[in-house]
């Protein structure tokens, strides 16, 4: 038995327990979430896959070590969110994005996604689109997936020849210049839902399978980790709007970005609204203003800008949706 | 709304019958064991005390007078240190060496009932502390309709309540007859939690019709006031207003019984049932005199096992860690809970980011906003926290709990709160 008099005991302030949550648990979520569609799309593309998903998430996490080593600041890369960055962005990406370009997002999605504002918890858009919009607006053919910008092709490329996904337009491209011209698609829009569900080949990495998305984020919001009024609120837009445009609501949902960025993007703690209000409204925008996008503007792949759109907006949102404090009636206010 | 749900650990003593604890060789009683006025000493040093006699006394309306819990010799009327940290004013007693619990000085009975329980040193034993005999005298104007007994317990380890409505029912039920009937209200509700259906049956079987027995869904923190009487009755207490305004009065069930063992036995408030749990060798419910050294209660209950990183006065939620067992057990003291290594929170560091997760406001039961209270109180910035309600934080410290990053949101919060006080805002 051991002398209860002599013990050394911590003291501090209550609460004396806390919940099994941490940050770095939160974002192995995440990343578990999504390993399914990555590592279907390492199963289907290879080694162009892989040297993405590397040269993405090694750069996320390398620019963070050494912004945090120069500024003289906590080593923070063990909190997992640099990791979860680098592998979104990838995902957001075509797999035959030349490594370099790659690179570039990852740094500036750090950098300028995410350190200049303090690090974790301070930046207001999420880091993994502001790595994504640079690139788009730079190198916008690679990313419409229109123009094989073959002079920088890396060796990976070579080992992928077989795949037209870099030069070739995606269904959704397609789908959207046929209405741009007639109206109608050239093309019956529900046979797509299967390859776009199952193995697509075209987009961005994370697009290889709508399934396996859904599969990752229904497991987030089962977690608790997510709140299921952001993917709701968004993908119930996108299907809302797109039929009041006479288009099919599954196959924009299914087509493009949109549920990479609805489960995974958009639900971002950092830049999305805190209250439970908030975050339906902030869904329901992310989803109103990807459609739009995709059927009024000019852009098919209008999720990136959609979310950082909101992103802006979460603040506002949180001012506009505060609770409600107990005892307090609206005539007290 | 709001609440979290902290495994229970109630499992190592919720079966286990109340035993009494031996008397120990001195008691250390603290002649402040309440909220309000401290008491003065009533005896010196060298006095034979009787177990039951007056040590303490102010004369103030908030405040509650202090017993001898057993019969001896005073040997010191010095200072000690509470659970809470505070240096209070203390009668050391030295027992009779074979001492008889079942008898004491009766507290005179005037035909005033309120007088009796202030007589008696009843306080709340939930662990507020607060005198009785003040909630019992609601002021002028405010009818109190509805008593409400709280027997939720929701604070995790802690089975004292529970043991007590199971093993003395009767008495707990005296007691809700006559808080109602010294208050003149029509309804009585005992509430508890759903996890202790036993208790639920022991107090119906003896409810009779003009008492209602309640199971509310296990959440903490259930048991606390405002969120009681809003499971109950629907009724949010509204802000800046005493619970009284709306109808309800609020007793914690080991309260009710200490009333009853006033009014019917003249029994001051002398001891009370302890949850000694966590890491140690025979965690169980203890009967404890007060002024029972917690260093006394823990190798009573076999010492520690493991490595016991903070031992708590009260439940881990909102007890107090203890620098010293060298500490009195007293009026408040619902538990004693050893934490090991694992279980015990981490020592704070208040460098880790928020990341706008949003559990903090979708558990805080009061509809507050605490990454932003504590944010602001972290700044300084007294006027925006004042104007963010933070004088409604009832500091369950839920948002702590739920915390992913572990800020110490309600210590920031709590700096905000004193502050906004201070400054007299609203």
């Amino acid at each position: 038995m051991s002398d209860s008099r002599v013990q050394q005991h911590i003291v501090g302030p209550s609460p004396h327990i806390t919940s099994k949550a941490t940050c770095s648990g939160i974002m192995l979520w995440v990343v578990a979430a999504l390993a399914p569609a990555a590592i279907w799309a390492i199963v289907n593309m290879g080694l162009v896959a892989v040297q993405l998903l590397v040269v993405t998430i090694g750069v996320a996490i390398g620019t963070e070590a050494a912004w945090n080593a120069i500024a003289r600041r906590p080593q923070t890369i063990l909190d997992g969110s640099a990791l979860v960055t680098g592998l979104l962005l990838a995902l957001a990406l075509p797999p035959r994005t030349p490594w370099w370009m790659a690179a570039v997002g990852a740094f500036i999605a750090i950098a300028l996604g995410k350190m200049v504002f303090g690090g974790l918890g301070h930046n207001l858009f999420n880091p993994a689109l502001v790595g994504r919009a640079f690139v788009a607006l730079s190198w916008a053919g690679v990313l419409a997936g229109v123009e094989n910008r073959g002079w920088f092709r890396t060796l990976a490329d070579v080992s992928a020849e077989g795949y037209d996904t870099i030069s070739g337009a995606t269904r959704l491209a397609v789908a959207t210049a046929d209405r741009a011209a007639s109206g109608g698609y050239g093309f019956d829009l529900v046979a797509q839902y299967e390859p776009l569900l199952l193995k697509n080949l075209e987009g961005s990495l994370g697009e290889i399978s709508a399934a396996l998305l859904i599969l990752g984020g229904a497991v987030l919001i089962i977690k608790g980790i997510i709140d299921w009024r952001i993917p709701a609120g968004y993908i119930g837009t996108m299907g809302i709007v797109s039929w009041a445009f006479g288009s099919d609501p599954v196959f924009h949902v299914l087509a493009g970005g949109v549920l990479l960025g609805a489960f995974f993007m958009a639900t971002d703690y950092v830049s999305s609204p805190m209250s439970k209000k908030g975050r339906l409204i902030y869904g329901i925008g992310c989803g109103l203003f990807n459609a739009l996008g995709r059927f009024v503007g000019p852009m098919p792949e209008s999720t990136t800008f959609a979310i950082l759109f909101m992103n802006g907006l979460a603040p506002l949102i949180d001012r506009m949706t505060r609770p409600r404090v107990f005892g307090v009636v609206k005539s007290d206010e | 709304m709001g609440g979290v749900h902290p495994p229970g650990h109630k499992e190592r003593t919720a079966a286990s019958a109340v035993e009494r604890a031996p008397v120990p060789e001195r008691l250390v009683v603290p002649l402040s064991q309440h909220l309000g006025a401290p008491c003065a000493p009533l005896v010196g040093k060298g006095d034979r005390v009787e177990r039951g006699q007056m040590i303490g006394d102010v004369d103030a309306m908030v405040s509650a007078p202090v017993h001898s819990p057993v019969s001896g010799v005073v040997t010191e009327v010095g200072v000690t240190l509470t659970a809470g940290g505070q240096r209070v004013a203390a009668v050391t007693i030295e027992p009779d060496a074979p001492q008889d619990l079942g008898s004491f000085v009766p507290v005179e009975d005037t035909g005033d009932a309120r007088a009796r329980v202030r007589a008696a040193g009843i306080v709340g034993m939930g662990g507020a502390t607060f005198p009785s005999v003040v909630k019992l005298s609601p002021p002028k104007g405010m009818a109190i309709d509805t008593v409400i007994l709280n027997g939720c317990e929701c604070e995790p380890f802690l089975t004292c309540d529970h043991r007590l409505m199971l093993e003395e029912p009767e008495h707990v039920v005296a007691g809700a007859r006559h808080i109602r009937d010294i208050v003149g209200a029509s309804r009585v509700i005992i509430g508890l939690e759903d996890n202790k259906p036993d208790a639920a049956a022991a107090l119906r079987k003896v409810a009779g019709s003009d008492i209602e027995v309640t199971e509310l869904p296990t959440m903490y923190p259930q048991g606390a006031e405002k969120q009681l009487i809003y499971a109950l009755l629907k009724k949010e207490v509204p802000h800046g207003k005493l619970p009284a305004a709306t109808g309800a009065l609020v007793h914690n069930v080991a309260t009710a019984a200490a009333i009853a063992d006033a009014l019917e036995h003249g029994r001051p408030l002398m001891e009370r049932i302890v949850t000694v749990t966590g890491a140690v060798a025979r965690p169980g419910n203890y009967r404890v005199l007060f002024g029972t050294l917690v260093s006394d209660l823990i190798e009573h209950a076999g010492g520690f096992v493991g490595d016991v990183e903070r031992v708590i006065a009260g439940g881990p939620m909102t007890g107090q860690a203890l620098g010293t067992l060298e500490v009195p057990i007293a009026k408040g003291s619902s538990g004693i809970v050893a934490l090991e290594k694992g279980v015990a929170a981490r020592a704070i560091s208040d460098d880790q980011p928020c990341i706008r997760c949003g559990r903090c406001p979708e558990v805080c039961p009061m509809g507050l906003e605490p990454y932003i209270l504590a944010t602001y109180s972290g700044r300084r910035m007294w006027d925006a926290v004042a104007a963010r309600s933070v004088i409604d934080c009832i500091e369950c410290g839920a948002c702590s709990y739920v915390c992913p990053t572990k800020r110490p949101l309600l210590q920031l919060i709590r700096v905000g709160k004193s502050a906004a006080m201070s400054k007299g805002a609203k």
